[in-house]
């Protein structure tokens, strides 16, 4: 009886259309297997050794000094980061779809780079950089800007590794705007100006806040390039995933699976959120 | 994107007089600000960087250069960094083909679930993604004591390594495939299959050259992140030269060393690894387009 209810409820939950295309069974099932074992187990074990703390022990591990200001330092400057992508990639997006300049191309590739290279060699290379012998951090050091080993260094490593983000999810839709709502815009005698705030930004706006959110979730949990640029100073330049790293190499599991689990929750929220963001933006633009 | 730069020039030239402005168009002296703003952007934060790279691994000439990366230590991390890759790239090719099957040719509940599950890894930390499988393999962890009674080593060895860097490019193959696979819909199998064609067979000859620039763009990005993956592979590798060190593992040693030159030359090949990534990927945008 039980199993017949139980076989009734899976067939209904998985019922399709009739499709004559086979291996609906076979591919479904070795898909949730292989994402059961490589990513939905492994991610399980950091709550099930979670749960071996009292709720006590946990929030004295996430709310310890140390913790609260790695927190602190990852979530505010991967915040701080991600708007200046937004500004600058926006810029960077508008200036490769709208105009034509020699290099174009070119450059259009460049914005890739951080997707392509490594992290660690975009760590070391960025911190020769803006050290104070670099070619960026002499010129800085002239003014009094230290970079490296602070941080500030911290902050160029992750607009470094968003920036693309929001470039390619503006891109696209960009290039989709219907010119003639622009010419609509200007023969009704709106302003460039106007047209391009009251029509062409609330059309771009939820692929923007997209981008942002993609540069933001990479930055919170970016590791490789931060730690050869930050100094890791504890409570001062120590981003969250350096404190996770420290407390293993100490074989305190409890306290890094602790932080892990913040961090893995806020990245959920998160992602969450740019599900959201996407949906709205394929009502809004009537992208696909 | 030429279509759309195309198309306002021609209207410019359709429409606008000769002398009046386009009404799409701002001023010139906007239009050159932004794309100086762009260009100066990009210039200090991506290609300075990669020049580095190149300048500090020669800044020694030639010779210590090639001496650096001919060393022991170092051509064991670079058969390691591509031994690692061709498992791992191999096993989420099979995984992503086979999800993008299930998921772009049928209809099921819980079908956006399961794609936000397997974009899951994208937002992880990639240090979190070690740690799940110290938790799971190590010494301490939930199956470290029946694995060292069989005497299997995970983590420390090439098994962590691999399932590490599986973990972190889980995502990258099948979310190239579905929304291609998904947007082609299922005409072209159903007439394959009603024509007497097997499910191989249509797979083979009818869905995949349908997807085969979306594919290898897919491999190429998750080759790329998995030769360069630190975070993740740092937690397992444990940091024995010569034995579980990748490149990028074997980058921060050097470094942390003072050695800049070895250091910058290992990262320069990684470096090249990127620029042939995205000259790949550049002329496969320009060949799925032209089809």
């Amino acid at each position: 009886m039980h199993a017949d209810a139980t076989a009734q409820v899976s067939r209904s939950l998985f019922r399709r259309p009739p499709s004559v295309i086979p291996g609906f069974g076979i591919t479904l099932g070795l898909t949730l297997t292989w994402l059961a074992l490589i990513v939905l187990i492994p991610l399980s074990s950091l709550f099930l050794k979670t749960a071996t703390l009292s709720p006590d022990a946990f929030w004295a591990i996430v709310t310890s000094r140390r913790a609260l200001n790695a927190f602190k330092l990852s979530f505010g400057l991967s915040l701080v980061a991600a708007m200046i992508n937004l500004v600058f990639g926006a810029i960077v997006a508008w200036a490769l779809v709208r105009y034509d300049f020699r290099g174009r191309r070119l450059f259009d590739a460049i914005v890739d780079i951080p997707f392509a290279l490594p992290t660690a060699v975009a760590g070391i290379a960025l911190t020769t950089l803006f050290a104070e012998s670099g070619w960026l951090g002499s010129v800085l050091a002239l003014v009094g800007v230290k970079v490296s080993f602070t941080p500030l260094g911290i902050l160029v490593a992750l607009v470094f590794i968003g920036l693309p983000f929001v470039v390619r999810t503006v891109q696209p839709v960009l290039l989709d705007l219907d010119i003639e709502l622009e010419e609509v815009a200007a023969t009704l005698g709106a302003s460039r100006l106007q047209t391009l705030t009251r029509v062409m930004l609330p059309m771009i706006a939820p692929a923007l806040l997209t981008g942002f959110a993609l540069a933001f979730a990479r930055a919170v949990g970016e590791y490789g390039s931060v730690i050869f640029i930050a100094g890791n100073l504890p409570n001062v330049s120590e981003i969250a995933p350096l404190l996770i790293v420290i407390r293993l190499e100490e074989f305190k599991y409890a306290d890094a699976t602790a932080l892990a689990v913040v961090m893995l929750v806020a990245s959920f929220l998160i992602l969450l959120a740019i599900n959201r963001l996407q949906r709205w933006s394929e009502q809004r633009t009537g992208r696909l | 994107m030429a279509g759309i730069i195309g198309r306002s020039h021609r209207h410019r030239a359709d429409i606008v007089p000769e002398g009046a402005s386009d009404a799409r168009e701002e001023p010139a002296a906007v239009r050159w600000t932004i794309i100086a703003i762009a260009i100066a952007f990009l210039s200090v934060f991506l290609v300075l960087p990669l020049v580095t790279v190149f300048q500090e691994a020669l800044a020694h000439g030639v010779i210590p250069y090639f001496r650096a990366l001919a060393e022991d230590d170092a051509l064991a991390a670079i058969r390691l960094t591509l031994l690692v890759a061709a498992i791992s790239v191999s096993l989420n090719l099979v995984f992503g083909i086979i999800a993008a099957w299930a998921i772009a040719k049928f209809d099921f509940f819980g079908k956006s679930l399961l794609i936000t599950l397997i974009d899951l890894p994208f937002s992880v930390s990639p240090v979190i993604s070690g740690l799940v499988f110290v938790l799971l393999f190590g010494a301490q962890g939930y199956f470290g004591a029946f694995l060292q009674a069989h005497d299997i080593q995970i983590i420390f060895a090439l098994p962590g390594l691999v399932l590490a860097t599986v973990l972190v490019t889980f995502p990258f193959i099948a979310r190239e495939l579905i929304p291609l696979m998904q947007e082609q819909g299922t005409q072209d199998e159903e007439a394959a299959i009603s024509l007497g064609a097997s499910g191989l067979q249509t797979f083979f000859r009818v869905t995949l050259p349908n997807v085969k620039w979306a594919l290898l763009y897919g491999v190429l990005l998750c080759n790329a992140r998995a030769m360069g993956e630190f975070g993740a592979v740092s937690v397992v590798s444990g940091h024995i030269r010569g034995e579980t060190n990748t490149m990028p593992l074997y980058v921060e040693i050097l470094y942390n060393e003072y050695q800049f030159v070895a250091a910058f030359a290992v990262a320069s090949l990684l470096a090249l690894l990127a620029l042939v990534t995205l000259i790949a990927k550049a002329l496969l945008e320009r060949r799925a387009a032209a089809e």
